[in-house]
């Protein structure tokens, strides 16, 4: 690790202003991924801004119709919440998905917003990476990319984003709010994310002297009829390498309104709304969900160790658009795929 | 009862190679921990985790390192009384906190917890190296009270890994507390 100095504002514009005076400062949070990605050199923050503490952040409260969970309020408190296990079970599901109970104990909500891909080359600066070195290049297109993005892919950077609960709150249509030197603003979860483009080193649209205070989430609608299916090469403590959050509005066989959000296979939660169009007022039935399916991964391409994701993700689709419209969600802990 | 005195690390050289300003060392950073039920004053550097400050500073080596990126669950330790991979918390900031390791689970009179002692009983450890964070993330498990069943204990312990496969006998373990817990 390099060596840097650490501050622990008391108040949120305490922390917006020390993140302001110092170029190259970092926030920490629960440090799950930035502490790990400070010992491989690949972040070098000469300054932490502690946020762990900021009051009035850790808290889940209701919003209009909605829910508002802070920044700090930890993946664990997110997921065993009674509002949103019976509200937004589907985010719960989610969260419980990913990494272990230590580490849902320690990572934050915004944290695990802003947590980074776990592209190898992009863990060891002893390579070239676009991402963490612009314009070295990008030995994972033609290397080590089972892990990596089929969608929404540039010449410069295939990398996927690794969070869960970012594809419940994509599907749920969450917005994130933060507050910088100019402000709060609110940045709907379509928008917080981004295609690596020409600038793969960008990972989302929050400026560097921003600060997440919290997501929303709007009414509830899909309490009843959603799944969280993760697919994984271990089935506890592994990242994605295809999930599906699926939520449908149903009335009787019948589907209102439909979400579907993809994680592992591209460099933000994965949505094509025109697909989600194709399910409204449809009967629940494999051969519209495999066309959707097919609309969602149309130009999906493979970089030849993850080729296999492109079926992969096709067919999840469509198992999860069954559990869904079945009322039966994906347990966490039976693996078992019904 | 005097406060622990630490030996500070000395010889801290910024790495050669890193840029950005590191001529002035940033200064130690006085913060209060309370360790397996002893309050300490302690000076810490901001890059040492709390992992590193209770081995190498305060000669609590029943925590493991193991992998040192939260991969492994060997470092895992109490804070508040919430399990957590020690190797990525920086200690300065759990300032204030109450750590519970390894060797703060028996009772001051010696007595073992209840799951230490049904590690021994159902033979839960083999090389033992991943023991300590086995029993802490056990101890956790139990008092959070959402794993239920043999199936459940796995997801809920599966932040542990165990390279000789003990898995069998942890869970059993673990059942073993559960079940006189819940008899009670
Ligand atoms: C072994 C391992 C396995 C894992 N498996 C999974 C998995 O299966 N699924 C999954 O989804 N995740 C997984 N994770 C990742 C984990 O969820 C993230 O590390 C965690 O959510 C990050 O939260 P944190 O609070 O610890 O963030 P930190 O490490 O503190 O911060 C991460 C980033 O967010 C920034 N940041 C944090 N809070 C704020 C804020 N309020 N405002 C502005 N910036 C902020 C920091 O500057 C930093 O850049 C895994 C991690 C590990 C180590
Ligand atoms: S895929 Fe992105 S993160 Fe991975 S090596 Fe290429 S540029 Fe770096
Ligand atoms: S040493 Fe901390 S998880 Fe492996
Ligand atoms: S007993 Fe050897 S690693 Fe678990």
């Amino acid at each position: 690790m390099n060596r840097f100095s650490y501050a622990r504002p008391g108040s949120v514009a305490d922390a917006v202003r020390e993140l302001a005076g110092h170029p190259a400062a970092k926030v920490i949070a629960g440090g799950t991924n930035l502490v790990d990605l400070m010992k491989y050199n690949v972040e070098r923050p000469t300054h932490l801004v502690d946020v762990g503490r900021l009051p009035g952040l850790k808290e889940i409260e209701e919003a209009g119709e909605g829910l508002r969970i802070g920044a700090l309020v930890s993946n664990t408190a997110a997921a065993y919440d009674e509002r949103v296990k019976e509200r937004y079970p589907l985010l719960s599901s989610a969260i419980l998905a990913g990494a272990s109970p230590q580490l849902r104990n320690a990572a934050t909500t915004g944290g695990n917003l802003l947590q980074r891909t776990r592209c190898y080359y992009f863990y060891d600066p002893a390579t070239p990476c676009n991402k963490r070195e612009p314009g070295s290049g990008c030995p994972a297109k033609n290397g080590q990319n089972r892990i990596l993005a089929i969608l929404g892919t540039s010449e410069h950077c295939i990398a996927t984003h690794p969070s869960d609960m970012c594809v419940a709150l994509a599907a749920l249509e969450a917005v994130v709010k933060v507050v910088g030197p100019n402000g709060e603003r609110s940045i709907p979860m379509a928008d917080f994310h981004r295609l690596p483009g020409n600038m793969p080193e960008k990972d989302t649209n929050l400026h560097a002297d921003e600060i997440i205070l919290g997501v929303e989430l709007p009414e509830p609608r899909f309490a009843k009829h959603y799944t969280y299916l993760k697919l994984r090469d271990r089935l506890s403590y592994a990242f994605a390498l295809v999930s599906v959050a699926a939520a449908l509005e149903m009335d009787g066989d019948t589907i209102g309104e439909a979400r579907i959000a993809l994680g592992g296979v591209a460099h933000k939660p994965w949505r094509v709304e025109e697909a989600e169009m194709m399910l409204r007022g449809k009967t629940a039935d494999r051969r519209v969900f495999a066309a959707v399916a097919e609309r969602i991964l149309e130009g999906a391409q493979g970089f030849g160790h993850n080729d296999f994701k492109v079926d992969l993700a096709r067919r999840a689709v469509i198992r999860a658009l069954s559990q869904a419209a079945r009322g039966t969600p994906q347990s966490q802990t039976d693996k078992r795929i019904q | 009862m005097a406060d622990l005195e630490l030996k500070t690390r000395q010889g801290f050289a910024p790495d050669a190679g890193h840029e950005s300003g590191a001529s002035a060392l940033p200064d130690e950073i006085p913060i209060t921990l309370t360790v397996n039920g002893r309050r300490q004053e302690l000076h810490v550097r901001p890059w040492t985790t709390l992992l590193d400050l209770l081995r190498e500073d305060m000669s609590l080596y029943g925590t493991k390192k193991g992998c040192d990126h939260g991969q492994c669950g060997a470092c895992t330790v109490l804070i508040d009384g919430q399990r957590m991979n020690s190797c990525l918390a920086l200690a300065v900031t759990k300032d204030g906190s109450e750590i519970t390791t390894i060797e703060g689970l028996a009772s001051p009179d010696g007595t073992l917890h209840p799951l230490q002692e049904a590690f021994i009983e159902h033979d839960a450890f083999q090389c033992g190296y991943c023991t300590p964070g086995q029993i802490c993330s056990g101890v956790a498990l139990l008092r959070e009270g959402h794993a239920k069943t043999a199936e459940e204990i796995r997801e809920h312990m599966s932040g542990n890994l165990c390279r000789c496969g003990a898995y069998t006998n942890i869970v059993d373990a673990i059942e073993s507390v559960m079940a006189k817990e819940t008899a009670k």
